[in-house]
C-alpha cells in the first residue's frame, strides 16, 4: 500500500468535485435566497482541502495496485459525504446538526433518498437544488464519473472502477478502454436525464422541479423538492413518465449502450437478466395492484392502479418516490415491497439492493442443487442466457449474499438494541442497506425522529449497500492491512 | 487506433502492454481464460474469450471497425485463417501476422491480397536471428539497428578507457574522423538520458548511441573504445529455431558449435548444417564447456526458450573465460537484473519484434521503427513529404524544426545518398529522416511533424 499515492488521487479527486459545490452556488445567488456564503465557504473549505493533500504528493505518481483502488473508493466515498454535509451545517437554514447533515449527505450521495428534514418545501431553493445533485452525481458513481474525466488516472481506473460498480462481474467494458467506458455511461446516464427531465417539463413540471426531479429519477435516488414527494404535483402524466425513467434507469447500462451503437432494441430481451427484471417487477405491480383492488384500499380502481404501479416501480427500483402514504397501506403490501427493494435494479445500473442477476444466479443454483438430488452424478452448468457462469462467479454471489444477510441482521440487531421498534427497525435498516430510502413504521415520511445512534448506523447501512458491502468490509478485515 | 490483438503469448502480452499505454483501444483474444484475466488487471484493455481464427469471435472483438489486426497466436495456420476471416467479412485495413514456418514464408506468392491477405508478415525468430547476426558481425557493439534497408545504422556502445574520443568534447568527433561521418544520437549515464550538445564531453562507461552509414561503424567504434578484433569462434547453446538459423547463416564464415539437449533435436540439425559442430548435452556442464574450449571462445549465445537456463550458462561461460557473452531473455525484469552484469548483452526478444509493429501503429509515414531501452526511448525512420508550406519539416534546416525535448534528428537519407544531420541541413521532400527520441511519450508530436497539413492533398 502507498499512502502517498492514496492521498494524491484522493486530493485531486476532492479538488476537482470541489467545483460541483458551484452550481448550487450559482442557484443560490440566482435565487438570492441566502445559502450562496455557505456554498462558497463549503467550495472553499473542500478546494483547499485537496489541494494541501495534494500538493505535497503531486510527484508521488505511482500505478494504483488493487488495494490501493479499494482504499481510495473507501474513502473518497467516505470524505464526499462529510464534505457534502458541509452546506447544511453552514447554511442558516436548515441548519442541521452534524450527524443530520452526514445523514443526509450519505443519504444523497449513495442514492437512498431518506431524509431526516421535514419542512422540505421552506428550504432555500439552492438547498433543494443542491440536495438533487448530490443524488444525481452519486448515481452513475462519483469514481466513474472521475475515470471519465479524469483520463490521468489510467491503470488505476479499472481498480477504482471495479471498486465500484455494481454487479457480480465487473471484468466486463463496453469499450476496450476505461475511460471510454466511463464516458460512454455517463453519457448514457447524461441523456437520459434529459430526455426524462424534458418530459417532466412538458408535463407540467415548473424547470427548476423538472430539473431535481430528473435528476433524482434517473439516479434512482428518491429526494424531491416536495415534502409530498411526486404526490405533490397530483398528475398520472408525471407518475407514468417517472415509471417509464426508473424502469429504464435500473436496466443495466450496458444493454442501453449496445442498444444505443446498433441502433436496434433487440439486445435488451436477448439479456436473460433483462427478461428475469421484466418478470420481477410485473410480478411486484401485479401483486401490489390486486392487493389495493381487493383490500379496498382506494374508492376508485383507477386509483389502485395508478398508485400500485407507481410504488410499485419506485420501491422495485429502490429509488423511494411516493405518490401515496404506501406505510399506512395493509401490511401484507407494504411489506412485500419492501421485499422487493431487496432484489433492486440490474448490475450496471443505478439501482440498489442486490441486484436481479444475483438473484437469477441464487435461483438457477438452487434449481441446480434440486436436479442433482434427483440425478447425483450429472454435470449440471449454470447458465445465464446460453454462457456458462464459472463457478468462481456463482460462489462470489453466494458469499454476496451471506455477508449481505449477516450485515443486514447485525444492524437490525443494533437498532433494536438502541430501543427502536422492531418494525420501524427493521424497515429503516433494509430501506438504508438497499438504498431505498422511505421505510416502514416511524420511518415511513421521514427519518427525523430517529435518533443519533440510528442515523450513524444508518449511514454505514448505505455506505454498505452502495459500495457492494466487499469494497467497504475487505478495509475492516486485518489482512488487507498487513504488510 | 484500434486494434485487435490474438493470441496472449508473450508477443501479445508486450504489444498489448506497449500499444496500451499509447492511447490505443486494444482488445486481445485468446482461449486461455487465466491468461486474459492476468492481462485485464494489469492493463486497460479489453479481452475476449475464444479461438481466434472464429468470425463470431472477431466480431465480439470489435472487427468490424478495427484498423488493425495483429494475430501472434501460436498456432500459423490460425493467424492465417484469422487474417482471411478479417479481411474478407470485416474488411479490416491492416493485417498483420506471425507465420513461422519456412514452408509458408518460402512461398511469397500465397500472401498476396488476391490469396492470403496479409499486409505484414512478421517471425520473430527470425528477427532475433538477425538482431543476434549483428552483433556478431559488429564485435563491441550492445545493439545494432538497420535504417533504409540497412544503408543507416544506429548502433550502441559502452565508451571505455582508451578510446580516443573518451574525455574529448563530441564536436571533434568529425575531426578524429578521417572523411567518415557519424552523429551521436543519444547517451546514457548511469541509466539516465543526456542530450548530446557539441560540447558535451564523452566519460567512460556511458552507453552511447550513434547514427552511421553502414560501412562507417567499426571506424566510429574505434574511437569509443579500443578497437576489439574480429569474432571467430562462436558457441550457440540451444539448437532450436534461432540457433538452427544464426548457426546455419554463420558457419561459412566462423567456427560454429551448438549444444543441444535433446539428442533428437541435436541429430536433426547436425543433419541440417554442413560445417557446424553439433554437441549433445547440458549447455551448463561445466566438462563440456572446457572440453570444447570455453576460454577461447569469443561469443557465447545462449538462445534456447528457458531464461533461467540461458542466463546462468551465459554466467557459467563467462566465469569460464568466454570472450563475450549474451544470453536470449523473454522475461523484462530478468533483462533488467542481468543488464551490465556478468552478461554482456540480454536479448529481448519483444524488443526485437515490437519495432514491426509499431511502424504499422505510427501515424504518418513512417517506415521503421526500433524499441530501445525497453520500451521507453524510440528510434523511427520517418518519410518527409509535401512542401515548406505544407509539411512542418521540409525547406527547414535541422535547427529550425521544433523538435519535442529529447529528440534529435540523426542522419537523413536522400535517394541512395546517407547524410549525417547538421545544424545547417536542409530537409528535402522524399528524404527519410531518422529520429532518436529519449522519451517515447513525445511520439505523439514527432507524428504530428510528419504529417502533411490538410492543404496538401
Amino acid at each position: 500500500m502507498s499512502f502517498a499515492a492514496v492521498q494524491r488521487i484522493l486530493g485531486l479527486l476532492l479538488t476537482v468535485f470541489s467545483f460541483t459545490l458551484v452550481p448550487p452556488f450559482v442557484v443560490a445567488l440566482a435565487a438570492q435566497d441566502g445559502a450562496a456564503v455557505a456554498f462558497a465557504t463549503a467550495f472553499a473549505l473542500t478546494l483547499s482541502v485537496g489541494f494541501i493533500s495534494w500538493l505535497p504528493v503531486r510527484h508521488k505518481r505511482r500505478e494504483l495496485r488493487l488495494r490501493d483502488g479499494f482504499v481510495v473508493v473507501v474513502m473518497f466515498w467516505t470524505v464526499l459525504s462529510t464534505i457534502g454535509a458541509l452546506p447544511f451545517v453552514l447554511a442558516d437554514d436548515p441548519h442541521l446538526s452534524i450527524t443530520d447533515a452526514i445523514f443526509e449527505s450519505v443519504s444523497g450521495l449513495t442514492t437512498t433518498g431518506a431524509t431526516v428534514i421535514t419542512h422540505i418545501e421552506g428550504l432555500p431553493t439552492s438547498i433543494l437544488y443542491y440536495r438533487q445533485q448530490l443524488q444525481w452525481l452519486g448515481g452513475m458513481g462519483i469514481i466513474v464519473l472521475a475515470v471519465a474525466v479524469l483520463p490521468m488516472l489510467g491503470i488505476g481506473g479499472m481498480q477504482l472502477y471495479r471498486a465500484e460498480t455494481p454487479g457480480p462481474m465487473k471484468d466486463s467494458k463496453l469499450t476496450p478502454r476505461i475511460t471510454e467506458t466511463a464516458k460512454a455511461l455517463w453519457y448514457i446516464y447524461l441523456s437520459l436525464t434529459i430526455a426524462c427531465g424534458l418530459a417532466y417539463w412538458l408535463a407540467g413540471m415548473s424547470m427548476f422541479d423538472a430539473v431535481g426531479h430528473a435528476f433524482s429519477t434517473v439516479a434512482i435516488g428518491g429526494f424531491s423538492t416536495h415534502d409530498a414527494s411526486m404526490g405533490y404535483f397530483n398528475s398520472p402524466a408525471i407518475d407514468m413518465i417517472a415509471v417509464v425513467f426508473m424502469f429504464l434507469a435500473g436496466v443495466n447500462f450496458s444493454l442501453h449502450f449496445v442498444a444505443f451503437r446498433r441502433h436496434s432494441i433487440t439486445g435488451y430481451w436477448r439479456d436473460s437478466e433483462f427478461r428475469f427484471y421484466v418478470l420481477l417487477m410485473s410480478s411486484v405491480i401485479l401483486v401490489t395492484v390486486l392487493g389495493l383492488y381487493f383490500t379496498e384500499t382506494y374508492d376508485r380502481w383507477q386509483d389502485a392502479l395508478v398508485n400500485g404501479l407507481f410504488q410499485a416501480v419506485s420501491i422495485g427500483t429502490t429509488a423511494g418516490f411516493t405518490t401515496a402514504e404506501f406505510y399506512n397501506w395493509p401490511g401484507f403490501i407494504a411489506i412485500s415491497l419492501l421485499f422487493s427493494s431487496f432484489v433492486g435494479g440490474c448490475a450496471g445500473s443505478t439501482g440498489g439492493g442486490i441486484k436481479v442477476i444475483r438473484l437469477l444466479l441464487l435461483v438457477k443454483q438452487g434449481l441446480r442443487e434440486i436436479t442433482r438430488l434427483v440425478h447425483p452424478s450429472a454435470q449440471i452448468p449454470v447458465r445465464v442466457g446460453s454462457k456458462t457462469v464459472s463457478s468462481r462467479v456463482v460462489e462470489a454471489v453466494w458469499g454476496f449474499f451471506a455477508l449481505y444477510v449477516a450485515s443486514f441482521t447485525v444492524m437490525y440487531l443494533a437498532l433494536a438494541a438502541t430501543g427502536l421498534d422492531l418494525m420501524t427497525a427493521f424497515s429503516a435498516v433494509a430501506a438504508c442497506i438497499n438504498n431505498l430510502g422511505p421505510g416502514l413504521g416511524t420511518v415511513g415520511a421521514n427519518y427525523a425522529d430517529m435518533h443519533d445512534p440510528g442515523k450513524w448506523i444508518l449511514c454505514f447501512a448505505m455506505l454498505l449497500g452502495r459500495l457492494e458491502i466487499f469494497t467497504l468490509l475487505v478495509l475492516l478485515t486485518p489482512a488487507f492491512w498487513r504488510k | 487506433m484500434k486494434i485487435i490483438i490474438l493470441g496472449a503469448g508473450q508477443v501479445g502480452t508486450t504489444v498489448a502492454q506497449n500499444l496500451s499505454n499509447e492511447a490505443n483501444d486494444i482488445t486481445v483474444v485468446d482461449r486461455e481464460p487465466s491468461l486474459l484475466r492476468d492481462l485485464q488487471d494489469r492493463l486497460d484493455i479489453r479481452t475476449v474469450l475464444g479461438q481466434a481464427s472464429h468470425p463470431d469471435v472477431l466480431e465480439r472483438s470489435g472487427a468490424d471497425d478495427a484498423d488493425m489486426i495483429i494475430a501472434v497466436t501460436n498456432s500459423d495456420e490460425t493467424n492465417m485463417v484469422a487474417c482471411q476471416a478479417a479481411w474478407t467479412l470485416f474488411h479490416t485495413p491492416t493485417k498483420i501476422a506471425r507465420v513461422r514456418a519456412p514452408e509458408y514464408l518460402s512461398h511469397p506468392a500465397l500472401f498476396s491480397q488476391g490469396a492470403l491477405p496479409i499486409d505484414v508478415l512478421i517471425s520473430p525468430e527470425q528477427l532475433v536471428t538477425d538482431y543476434i547476426l549483428r552483433l556478431i558481425q559488429h564485435p563491441g557493439a550492445l545493439q545494432v539497428l538497420d535504417f533504409a534497408g540497412g544503408r543507416v545504422r544506429l548502433v550502441a556502445v559502452r565508451a571505455y578507457y582508451g578510446g580516443p574520443l573518451v574525455g574529448h568534447e563530441l564536436r571533434t568527433l568529425n575531426e578524429h574522423l578521417s572523411g567518415a561521418e557519424a552523429r551521436v544520437a543519444a547517451i546514457y549515464r548511469k541509466g539516465k538520458a543526456i542530450q548530446p550538445e557539441g560540447h558535451t564531453v564523452i566519460e567512460p562507461d556511458d552507453e552511447v548511441f550513434f547514427l552511421a552509414a553502414s560501412n562507417n561503424i567499426p571506424e566510429v567504434m574505434a574511437e569509443l573504445r579500443k578497437a576489439e578484433k574480429p569474432f571467430r569462434r562462436l558457441i550457440f547453446a540451444g539448437g532450436g529455431n534461432i540457433g538452427r538459423r544464426l548457426a546455419s547463416s554463420l558457419e561459412n564464415d566462423y567456427r560454429v558449435k551448438i549444444i543441444e539437449h535433446n539428442e533428437e533435436q541435436a541429430r536433426r540439425v547436425s543433419e541440417d548444417l554442413h560445417h557446424t559442430i553439433v554437441l549433445q548435452g547440458d549447455a551448463a556442464d561445466e566438462d563440456l564447456l572446457l572440453e570444447e574450449n570455453i576460454e577461447d571462445t569469443d561469443v557465447f549465445c545462449a538462445v534456447t526458450n528457458d531464461d533461467e537456463a540461458n542466463i546462468l550458462s551465459a554466467m557459467l561461460a563467462k566465469r569460464l573465460g568466454a570472450r563475450k557473452v549474451m544470453a536470449l531473455i523473454n522475461r523484462a525484469a530478468y533483462v533488467d537484473l542481468v543488464h551490465s552484469g556478468t552478461v554482456d548483452i540480454a536479448i529481448s526478444p519483444q524488443q526485437a519484434t515490437i519495432g514491426t509493429l509499431l511502424t504499422h501503429v505510427r501515424r504518418g509515414d513512417v517506415v521503421v521503427v526500433h524499441s530501445l531501452r525497453r520500451g521507453a526511448a524510440e528510434a523511427i525512420e520517418a518519410v518527409a513529404h509535401g512542401d515548406s508550406t505544407s509539411s512542418k519539416v521540409v525547406g527547414r534546416a535541422v535547427e529550425d524544426i521544433k523538435l519535442p525535448f529529447g529528440t534529435s534528428i540523426g542522419a537523413i537519407v536522400r535517394g541512395e545518398q546517407v547524410i549525417i544531420a547538421h545544424h545547417d541541413t536542409v530537409i528535402e521532400s522524399e528524404d527519410h529522416v531518422i529520429l532518436f527520441l529519449t522519451d517515447k511519450s513525445r511520439i505523439n508530436d514527432v507524428e504530428r511533424l510528419f504529417q502533411v497539413g490538410i492543404t496538401f492533398l
